[in-house]
């Protein structure tokens, strides 16, 4: 049986592609109720983001995402997710509900669907997780050099160590423990002379981002007058 | 000029509007949500002291504006960066010609920057040729995510693009300010994405390509192509702002930016009126790099933060600097 706690957990899986967190933490979800019906119950979410300009792609990733995280509940009969307060809501409400894809979704207005997007952001992301976790071995005495003989078994539990793990999944890419930590996009192990240059760039990407997740953060704070919880 | 500390700092704006957003002048609920946006970054990240009304922030007095950046906000040289939206405002809403207007009033203290779209064809080069002859261009003011009509935007790698871009290197405007936005064709890539920068400033190195707000939300990219490319440039618009409310964010986008691009690349500017410039210019005079931060990112000194808040711009637009 589906109930309110389930759906939330369901809507916590769905990530921001841009920001990497989940949309829950980020006050993104404005509303949640289930709704008792004869054939089994329904879900319906309303999504809010930061500007009424927000990137229509990454807005439709997470709408298409949030109704197949709602959908994929046991037992929920029907799921209506919808975008507010956004230039391109209509548009992307549609698609999601007709299962238009995102081409669909903009006739005319793009080459694609958006998987090229998404992986884009990812190797953003892995980026970003592997420097935190380099950064928590350098502040344990690793010198940089030697981080190229790093595995992934070097890193200790940690929310580094799961957050780069689960980025790892994302790309497909070694997350054993034996598998080198200091890799590049492809999976290729970074050699001794290339980890400094690799994580000085993945440094300035993981200030990208957290920079990008504080600004959101406020911007939705101004623009609804809220706490960034949402509908907790 | 502004002193502090013994040090003056020649200040040019590089970054300032005089626009309308007004509702009267809104064609469409696109006009009104732009506003609206820029409303929300102006409260957000303003000092409660310098937040305005809607309605005052919609349609300010050319009297707000010239007090804000030349009596109280040590401006020595502000440039005007147009932002037409002529898809969302009935006039415009920041044209070369508002701003120019004001401009003739105040001699020698506005540059007036030009605009073009390429999606605007031949008749689109005749009239940049019109707007650099009268108002003297020495630059131009892109925004990629323009609307127009079906089109959601451009890219400066477009063929059209390249011709606009060659009329400006035959007209003498050689400083490109790009500005990055959502939208862009094909919707499905990334619209912040500064690729296409890379591109025409590698086919143009006699133009200084300026990315206002320093490619963000892009600023992994933008510093990737910078430290490639010496014709491009970071405009701190909309990262200033952060001196107030986040200021470890601020040292950390600065120290990257000193890094990758290097002091003699940053230009200052406040966006006015999103932000005001004297309280921006008085934080930063003052700001240096937290102690905890320094083995990072090292630290500011007086000359480095004279050539972002003036020098670096007077140097892109042949601006006298007093001894």
């Amino acid at each position: 049986m589906t109930d309110r706690a389930a759906a939330w957990s369901a809507l916590a899986t769905v990530r921001d592609p841009e920001l990497d967190e989940p949309i829950t933490d980020l006050g993104f979800v404005a509303e949640l109720t289930i709704e008792p019906a004869v054939d089994g119950p329904g879900v319906r979410a309303r999504l809010r983001l930061p500007t009424y300009f927000c990137a229509p792609n990454f807005a439709y990733l997470m709408v298409a995402d949030a109704y197949d995280a709602l959908a994929g509940l046991p037992g929920v009969a029907s799921v209506d997710v919808r975008l507010e307060d956004h230039f391109a809501a209509e548009e992307i409400n549609a698609g999601v509900a007709a299962g238009a894809g995102f081409g669909g979704s903009f006739p005319g207005q793009a080459t694609g669907e958006l998987a090229e997007l998404r992986r884009t952001f990812h190797r953003k992301a892995h980026a970003a997780c592997l420097e935190r976790a380099c950064r928590r071995l350098l502040a344990e005495g690793w010198q940089i050099e030697s981080l190229a003989d790093a595995r992934l078994a070097d890193v200790p539990e940690s929310p580094e160590r799961a957050g780069l793990l689960r980025r790892r999944a994302d790309l497909g890419l070694p997350d054993g423990p034996d598998a080198p930590l200091v890799i590049d996009d492809g999976g290729a192990p970074v050699p001794p002379g290339q980890v400094a240059p690799r994580l000085r760039f993945a440094r300035t990407v993981r200030v990208s981002i957290e920079g990008n997740s504080g600004w959101c953060r406020g911007l939705l704070r101004t623009r609804y007058e809220t706490t960034e919880e949402g509908a907790t | 000029m502004y002193t502090a500390n013994g040090e003056s700092y020649f200040v040019v704006d590089s970054h300032v509007h005089f626009w309308d957003g007004s509702p009267a002048n809104q064609a469409n609920r696109y006009g009104k949500g732009f506003i609206e946006c820029f409303y929300d970054y102006h409260r957000n990240l303003s000092p409660e002291e310098w937040v305005w009304p809607l309605e005052k922030f919609a349609k300010y007095s050319e009297a707000d504006l010239t007090s804000d950046l030349f009596d109280t906000g040590y401006v020595d040289r502000a440039i005007f960066q147009p932002t037409y939206l002529s898809d969302f405002y009935v006039n415009g809403f920041n044209t070369t010609e508002q701003d120019g207007v004001v401009a003739e009033k105040f001699p020698g203290r506005f540059i007036v920057n030009g605009s073009f779209d390429p999606r605007d064809g031949e008749a689109g080069i005749e009239r940049l040729e019109a707007l650099a002859e009268r108002w003297s261009l020495q630059g131009v003011k892109l925004y990629t995510a323009e609307w127009k009509g079906a089109s959601k935007g451009w890219k400066l790698s477009d063929d059209w693009a390249y011709r606009y871009l060659e009329a400006c290197e035959r007209l003498g405007i050689r400083n490109i300010h790009v500005h990055k936005g959502p939208t862009i064709y094909p919707l499905n890539r990334d619209a912040f994405d500064v690729a296409d920068v890379d591109d025409a400033a590698t086919a143009f190195p006699n133009l200084r390509f300026i990315i206002e707000h320093c490619g963000l939300p892009r600023l992994e990219d933008f510093c990737w192509i910078a430290v490639q490319e010496p014709n491009v440039y970071g405009g701190l618009a909309v990262a200033m702002p952060f001196i107030h409310t986040r200021p470890r964010y601020f040292a950390q986008v600065l120290g990257e930016l000193l890094y990758w691009v290097g002091e003699d690349r940053l230009t200052f500017a406040s966006d006015y009126a999103i932000w005001s410039p004297k309280w921006l210019i008085e934080r930063f005079v003052d700001f240096q790099i937290p102690e905890d931060m320094q083995a990072e990112y090292g630290v500011l000194t007086p000359e480095i933060k004279k050539k972002i808040l003036g020098l670096n711009a007077a140097k892109l637009y042949d601006i006298p600097v007093p001894a």
